[in-house]
């Protein structure tokens, strides 16, 4: 053992780089998962590297091979299934593969940490976060008791924890989401790694508390000269945080370059479709999105050649051969035989414009709506609370026309959709649907309206009964409803299949055999068969792939725009909020913050909060990005169990003052329209 | 902490209330009583008569609710009665074989624990590998024995192989442990195999989940050494189900005394509860249910503290 550990101290002198400077770099990795069905090679081939100091992200859609060929390089793939089949993963000038288990543990946490995506779940509940935080620095620096102490308060103030001492003896579950990920960039720092490995750091995370934990991120790595891989799937956070790109496809490495050239002039065709399929809040509202058609393909048997053919919209017949990675620019490589012929990542201006709300009149309309949920505080005799959801939240939502309901996670957002969909009673307030008070009509009379009122849920995966097939689950409501008969059923059912675009034949499918597009497609479909005119969508688009998100956006707009359906759509992407949206509301803690037409909104927010949330969120644009200086909001989110006095922003509001703080600021019509609830403006 | 327990204390109540007046009804909707059976047993001749006078003299006459009054009265009071059979005091009935009982249980319950959490541990970290199709095997095994016929099969291979039997008598453990040992390990062994099984499964499937938790992954990305991967994070979290599991199989261990001791010989509550229920003896049979159903719900609540001992999220819930 004594042995092994001199070895460890030796490689640690000789610090070594490659020639080009490089403090890591994978080979011509392939990472082998063996599953029942058959060998699935989830990372093929893939080379990339990073050089010391510097950031490099991953990107990629769900399955691409990103993360696993994260986990290769600190060789913790889940055994036995996966196993690395061929490759080098070179680390200060070392094969990391040729290590035996016992010195590749000893890298683990002290030379490269792992910050991973679940700041819920990866920490363990059972030890103190003292304890979790310990354990690198006894094992690798060999730390006693009191030395372990002072650096743990150390590294909990170095991520932005207060009162650290105090909070080492707690556990995971007093921590917040962000607190619990800081707690998990101070394990990664505890002994001044060389290289830091984030997989989707920020995703489980609202926009403001994701702004910080980046910066947060950013500015040690600048400081303490750690190298940073990022992985992620958000392109705006590679825009504003990375100096170089790797852009993943079905294992392989698409393109590979300098955040600005990658951005600036891509060099493959799924690059540019999906700097494309975003919506993006710097730019004047485009019409429909340009999309990736079709959905990634099946891992155990990949298309041959090029394998973004099938979905490419250039394709050529060459490219049925295999396209390999090569050199295209400076620095710059992508795996495309057209590569120096490639269109521009602008997304060329469509002149459509939103479908105007047609003068039909109001359809909803809510006043001052309020919900308050009883909730039980701990121990067997302890009291009730009240947990206020949503306290006199008002808007109108005119025929055909989509409000946007958009914040942060407690803020309210789903409650209201709940509310007004009837699922829960409202503790006051009023609610008109077409000018029939929700509350009061009986319940015969409820019923029919509730064919005219559906809703598309967010997880497509776990929002359709997995023994039913798609056809089954659309023709329920037609048959008991509306009390078609078998063969109309089926003519309908064609009919609403075509609508959403997917295949007739996929009516005899089960759910489990659908990609999360085409889940989602189903139950825009079932919402649809009840020809409702008003659709709640609650973040139908955010369990979504980016290239996937596009097709449903576009796939919605259509919709209202031949159907005249009225949406309610609830979400936190700023930028896919404002793409649909003609009205959008900003809601926090349970109350409306600001509520304007969409332009007016994005053009001039007025509440600090609505200002935060769209510093908060980057553009996929490393040029833009460079001249904004984001001000990442600080605080943390409030617990709606106790919601600040006076205005429940005061806590995050920088231009809060005593006043905020005792009086709750009434919705206020500053402009014409453009309502704002804060004494300050 | 007080408060949580002296409310959950109070609702062993209600529970043991009703497990009373359940087992008070079914005893008296069976045909017979113990008056028959004692009278009738010694043959000859019995008159209605002398039937009805030595009801009476048990209180068998009264109306039934009286009845059950009168014994929930002397519950309260802590006097359970006298036994129908043999006319001495139930405690004193009970006193005497339950140090035997009591004993069987906690050996097999330690033994098993014992083997149980390291077999469980290890079947689950060599997950389809030989190891764990050996120990997959035994537990399964172990659910399927009735422990009665392993009591046998023990005896016979004693007989058998070693040519030696138990001593047949009761030796107190603080005359002769050796001696004592001897002679209980073996009903130990034949009762607490079940829950070993039962025990070692829950173990090795609770193991098996917590190793695929994210911070298990994390653990290992700090570069925690496997041993403490496992002793450390999963053990603790793996530990959890086991607990209550290892409860609520306690009580069932003295459910599989009842027939054990018998194979064993052993004058153990066991034994006398076969003997009560044979002979009708209310008194003895309802106070021997409420022990059982005592030591049922003590150890549920046993277990519900020990959790908020493990789990710090049950503590400040």
């Amino acid at each position: 053992m004594s042995q092994l550990f001199h070895l460890g101290e030796g490689c640690q002198d000789t610090r070594t780089q490659d020639a080009n400077g490089s403090i890591l770099s994978v080979e011509g990795l392939v990472v082998e998962f063996h599953t029942s069905r058959g060998v699935v090679r989830a990372v093929d081939g893939v080379s990339w590297s990073v050089r010391a100091g510097e950031t490099l992200a991953l990107v990629g859609e769900s399955g691409c091979g990103k993360s696993v060929s994260a986990l290769a390089v600190m060789r913790l793939l889940a055994k036995p299934a996966g196993r690395i089949a061929a490759g080098r993963i070179m680390f200060q000038g070392q094969d990391l593969l040729t290590l035996s288990e016992a010195e590749m543990r000893e890298r683990r946490g002290r030379d490269i940490a792992m910050i991973f995506q679940e700041p819920m779940t990866s920490l363990n509940p059972v030890l103190t976060i003292g304890m979790q935080l310990a354990e690198p620095l006894k094992i690798h620096m060999g730390m006693n008791n009191d030395e372990v102490r002072v650096r743990s308060i150390e590294l909990l103030s170095l991520v932005g924890i207060a009162d650290a001492e105090h909070r080492l003896a707690q556990y995971p579950h007093h921590f917040s989401g962000g607190m619990r990920q800081r707690v998990m960039i101070a394990i990664g720092l505890a002994c001044n790694p060389r290289l830091i490995i984030a997989d989707e750091p920020t995703t489980a995370l609202d926009v403001t508390i994701q702004a910080q934990i980046l910066e947060l991120m950013k500015d040690l790595s600048r400081r303490l000269g750690i190298t940073l891989v990022l992985i992620t799937h958000n392109l705006g956070i590679v825009a504003r945080y990375a100096d170089r790109v790797a852009v993943m496809y079905a294992g392989r490495i698409a393109e590979e370059g300098p955040a600005a050239r990658v951005f600036g002039e891509p060099r493959h065709p799924y690059t540019v479709g999906l700097l494309r399929s975003v919506p993006r809040l710097d730019r004047p509202r485009g019409g429909t999105l340009e999309t990736i058609e079709g959905a990634p393909p099946n891992m155990l048997k990949p298309p041959s050649g090029c394998r973004f053919a099938p979905r490419c919209r250039w394709r050529q017949d060459i490219c049925a051969t295999d396209p390999a990675l090569r050199q295209v620019g400076p620095d710059q490589s992508s795996a495309c035989h057209f590569a120096e012929n490639m269109p521009p990542a602008a997304q060329p201006l469509s002149d459509y414009a939103l479908v105007p709300p047609n003068a039909g009149g109001t359809l909803v309309e809510v006043n001052g709506l309020t919900k308050h949920f009883p909730m039980r505080l701990g121990g067997f005799f302890g009291g009730f609370t009240t947990v206020r959801a949503a306290q006199d939240v008002s808007f109108r939502i005119a025929r055909g026309e989509t409000l946007g309901l958009v914040g942060e996670s407690g803020c309210g957002k789903t409650t209201v959709g709940r509310v007004v969909l009837q699922l829960e009673k409202a503790t006051g307030g009023q609610i008109l649907f077409d000018g029939e008070d929700l509350a009061t009509v009986s319940s015969q009379r409820m019923k029919a309206l509730r064919t005219r009122i559906q809703v598309i849920f967010q997880d497509p995966y776990s929002s359709l009964n997995p023994r039913m097939t798609v056809g089954g689950t659309i023709t329920e409501p037609l048959r008991k409803r509306l009390g078609f008969t078998a063969p109309a059923a089926q003519i309908r059912v064609d009919e609403l299949l075509d609508q959403v675009g997917l295949l007739r034949e996929m009516g005899e499918r089960y759910p489990h055999q659908l990609s999360g597009g085409q889940r989602q497609r189903v139950g825009i479909a079932r919402a649809l068969a009840m020809e409702p005119d008003f659709i709640v969508c609650d973040e139908p688009v955010s369990a979504l792939d980016v290239s996937i998100q596009g097709q449903i956006v576009n796939l919605l707009a259509e919709l209202q725009g031949r159907l005249g359906i009225a949406y309610l759509f609830i979400a936190h992407d700023l930028a896919v909020v404002r793409h649909l949206s003609h009205r959008i509301v900003v809601m926090y803690l349970g109350r409306v913050m600001e509520a304007a037409d969409r332009d007016a909104l994005y053009a001039d927010p007025l509440h600090p909060y609505t200002q935060a949330l769209l510093d908060a969120a980057p553009i996929p644009d490393p040029e833009v990005e460079l001249r904004r200086t984001p001000r990442a909001l600080t605080g943390e989110l409030p617990s709606p169990l106790s919601p600040p006095q006076g205005c429940v922003f005061h806590t995050r509001c920088p231009l809060a003052d005593a006043q905020c703080r005792s009086i709750i600021p009434p919705l206020r019509e500053i402009r014409p329209g453009h309502m704002a609830a804060c004494l300050k403006i | 902490m007080l408060r949580y327990l002296s409310r959950r204390v109070a609702l062993m109540v209600p529970t043991l209330f009703g497990v009373a007046l359940l087992t008070f009804i079914m005893l008296r909707v069976v045909p017979g009583d113990v008056v028959e059976v004692k009278l009738r047993a010694d043959g000859g001749h019995v008159t209605e008569e002398i039937l009805q006078r030595e009801r009476t003299r048990l209180g068998l006459d009264k109306p039934l609710p009286t009845q059950f009054v009168d014994w929930m009265a002397g519950l309260v009071t802590l006097d359970l009665g006298n036994s129908m059979w043999t006319g001495r005091p139930v405690v004193e009935e009970i006193g005497v074989r339950i140090g035997l009982t009591v004993q069987v249980a906690f050996m097999a319950a330690v033994i098993s624990v014992l083997i149980a959490i390291p077999l469980g541990t290890i079947s689950a970290l060599f997950r389809d590998t030989w190891v764990d199709y050996v120990v997959r095997v035994f537990t399964i095994a172990g659910l399927a024995v009735p422990s009665f016929w392993l009591g046998m099969i023990i005896i016979l291979m004693l007989l058998t192989v070693f040519n030696w039997s138990p001593p047949v008598t009761y030796t107190p453990f603080l005359e002769s442990p050796l001696q004592n040992m001897s002679q209980l390990i073996w009903p130990a062994l034949a009762v607490g195999y079940r829950y070993a099984a039962v025990v070692a499964r829950m173990v090795r499937s609770s193991i098996i989940e917590v190793m695929r938790e994210d911070y298990i992954r994390t653990a290992r990305a700090k570069g925690v050494f496997e041993r403490m991967v496992v002793g450390r994070h999963a053990m603790r979290n793996a530990l959890l189900p086991a607990v209550t599991i290892i409860g609520l199989e306690f009580a069932f261990l003295i459910g599989g005394l009842v027939v054990t001791e018998q194979v064993f010989n052993l004058n153990g509550i066991g034994r006398l509860f076969v003997e009560a229920i044979s002979r009708n003896d209310f008194i003895l049979i309802q106070a021997l249910v409420m022990l059982l159903a005592a030591v049922f719900v003590t150890m549920n609540l046993l277990v519900d503290l020990l959790y908020g001992v493990l789990d710090p999220r049950v503590r400040h819930a």
